[in-house]
């Protein structure tokens, strides 16, 4: 039985060992940087993404990003079932930062005195430092400022990776978020031709591991290092309790569904820091799927259903042609209804009998 | 994928059981045993009329219009349990062999919950033998009677538009959201939820009780004045609470899911009605035969 300081101990001990071996901050690049012109950006949580330009104005600049991390508990389903989360920033998953190809991403991370585990950022968008991992290992009551460039475009996933054990277990506590480093002149069709989107919307999907008790009722847990020794056995069986978006199920259905009209293009960015999905449009498509999410490769064109490999984020455009309700699913249909996959998109406007029309209704069989 | 609820219940899977239910109400003449029988509390409505919107879906000039109301008349006084069927009551009937048990493993004094339409008969059915009286669901009818002021029927959004069938979609939609129910999944003791004004305790607190009427299709003459066309699914059946839903009757946890928003029941349990007249009518009713 591993006890919560114990499992803070361990951790700090690991991303010790790994600091003494990992790579110097990069001194060499710093007078270029410190003349290029720097921008703050206020993180917003998803499914909502700060305000960015889809064609860079201008040269690469410093963005700058700031985002406190909360151990707190939060509840992932309608039956009020807790998980003792860790958090980039408050959500899950963490905010989406969107930045150019060739501009530095330059995250402050702030780890408050009121956290009990040492947590730090890996961000698979960044070269070498483990992601950024052995540069930003920090102790409740401390802060941390990472820089790194963004050298090649596309969606990345970033996550805590705190050493050994103690990395699968925060990711599935929901510490996990995404980078969109876009191409300095924007999107673009397979041919090249420039695409823009009117919305973007981002998706984080989680595999939550919740132990039951006796009665196989979900088990509450004073605070995360409580429950690590039990947590850690049910993800051992690699079969989640949980699969949300957004850090619920139901996170974005109802009041809170996502909106567009007839004739919208909307982008929609799609994360799994752990394990493999199948994002699906009900009643929609993938207009240009980059399923690997990086944008030197040209999109793929009308999909049905996409895959986002474990680890990574990908990024689907369409433009809505039909009003109605479209669901937005993990089509492995098990994770999408009885484990809480599902989003909802409501769409505004004219319908198209021409796409579709009900030619009769349902009526008794003609005999 | 459509959102219609009963779709995503899982209509079509359930259309192939109703054979399946009837084989279960004629199986409950298991041997009588020793397991005692609580006398259930009861409530007695007068005779009375009143203003209903009718269960299912209905069409009129091949559009979705919003459920026509009828006026219903209960003729005689109706007897029905002032309570749910408790936990503790339903297994009795799980002791006797002649129910199975619930998935929910709440046990004593809180109403019964996980339970399907056809738990609930089997177990009407083995309580009407215990007694030798006749205990049975309600009808959709009966039970809005009985609810009287807590009766809420389908969650409705006007008349749909044939020329965009999307409209009525959304407006269901906004209209399931702004209801705000939250989920409240723990099942309290009988009577936490109050009695309405007909005395009858908890009607549409957190557990959805089954009824005994069919889901249906239904096509309105073009005046609205009369059904020119029905087409019912009896692997279907009325669920009725905060509102009324159609659930397949294998379902024993009625959550949300797929296209669908806002609020499932929370729980699935049942009360009976007692039906003044001799064991012969009850084995009637039982085979369908009424």
């Amino acid at each position: 039985m591993l006890t919560r300081r114990e499992a803070l101990l361990g951790s700090v001990l690991t991303a010790v060992a790994v600091a003494a071996v990992g790579p110097a901050p990069a001194m060499a690049a710093a007078k270029d940087v410190a003349g290029l012109p720097r921008e703050k950006v206020t993180l917003v949580a998803p499914p909502f993404v700060h305000a960015h330009d889809q064609v860079a104005k201008g040269g690469p600049k410093v963005v700058e990003f700031t985002m406190k991390i909360e151990e707190k508990p939060t509840i992932i389903d309608a039956n009020g079932t807790q998980l003792n989360a860790m958090t980039y920033n408050g959500s899950i998953p963490g905010p989406l930062m969107v930045v150019h190809e060739g501009d530095y991403l330059e995250l402050t991370l702030i780890n408050p005195d009121t956290n009990t585990l040492a947590h730090n950022i890996d961000f698979h968008a960044a070269t070498g430092g483990l992601g950024g991992g052995a540069l930003t290992l920090i102790n409740p009551g401390e802060q941390v400022t990472l820089r790194f460039k963004a050298t090649r475009s596309g969606t990345f996933v970033y996550h805590c990776a705190p050493g050994g054990a103690m990395i699968p277990w925060h990711v599935v506590s929901g510490m996990s978020g995404a980078v969109m480093v876009l191409p300095r002149d924007g999107l673009k069709d397979e041919k090249g031709k420039p695409i823009r989107y009117d919305h973007i919307y981002y998706i984080g999907e989680n595999d939550f591991y919740i132990p039951r008790d006796e009665q196989g009722k979900f088990k509450k847990y004073d605070s995360a290092g409580d429950n690590y020794d039990d947590t850690v056995k049910v993800m051992r069986g690699l079969i989640p309790t949980h699969v949300v978006f957004n850090g619920k199920a139901g996170s974005l259905t109802g009041e809170n569904a996502m909106k567009a009209k007839v004739g919208e293009t909307v982008l929609i960015v799609h994360s799994q820091a752990n394990r493999d999905t199948r994002p699906h449009l009900i009643g929609g498509h993938g207009d240009f799927v980059w399923e690997q999410g990086k944008f030197a490769n040209p999109p793929a064109k009308d999909l049905e259903t996409w895959f986002i490999r474990g680890g990574s984020a990908g990024a689907a455009l369409y433009t809505f042609r039909q009003p109605g309700i479209y669901a937005y699913v993990n089509h492995n249909l098990i994770e999408a209804v009885e484990l809480g996959a599902t989003a909802h998109f409501t769409v505004e406007g004219k319908w198209d009998d021409d796409l579709m029309m009900q030619v009769e209704p349902p009526k008794a069989i003609a005999s | 994928m459509s959102f219609d609820p009963v779709v995503t219940f899982g209509t079509i899977a359930a259309a192939a059981l109703i054979g399946l239910g009837v084989g279960n109400a004629i199986d409950g003449t298991s041997p009588r045993s020793r397991v005692p029988v609580a006398a259930a509390e009861l409530v007695t409505l007068t005779a009375g009329s009143y203003e209903h919107p009718q269960p299912g879906e209905f069409l009129k000039d091949n559009r979705p219009i919003p459920a026509p109301v009828a006026k219903e008349t209960i003729d005689a006084p109706l007897e029905i349990m002032k309570f749910q069927v408790t936990a503790s009551d339903y297994d009795r009937c799980v002791s006797d062999s002649a129910c199975k048990p619930a998935d929910s493993r709440i046990v004593g004094d809180v109403p019964v919950t996980g339970v399907s339409f056809l738990d609930a008969q089997a177990y009407a059915n083995w309580l009407s033998e215990k007694t030798g009286e006749t205990w049975r669901l309600p009808t959709d009818v009966e039970w809005a009677y009985v609810a009287a002021e807590r009766f809420r029927a389908d969650i409705e959004a006007g008349e749909g538009d044939p020329a965009d069938p999307a409209r009525r979609w959304l407006a269901l939609y906004r209209n399931e959201a702004a209801l705000g129910r939250k989920a409240d999944p723990e099942p309290r003791p009988p009577g936490a939820f109050g009695a309405n004004t007909k005395g009858v305790a908890d009607i549409a607190g957190n557990v959805w009780e089954w009824t005994s009427t069919c889901y249906a299709h239904v096509t309105m003459s073009s005046d609205g004045a009369r059904i020119a066309n029905s087409v019912s699914n009896c692997g279907v059946h009325v669920v009725e609470g905060f509102h009324r839903t159609y659930m397949s009757n294998f379902i024993r946890d009625g959550k949300s899911g797929g296209c669908a928003v806002g609020t499932p029941p929370d729980n699935l349990g049942f009360r009976l009605v007692h039906d003044s007249g001799g064991f012969l009518q009850a084995t009637f009713r039982r085979l369908g035969l009424t």
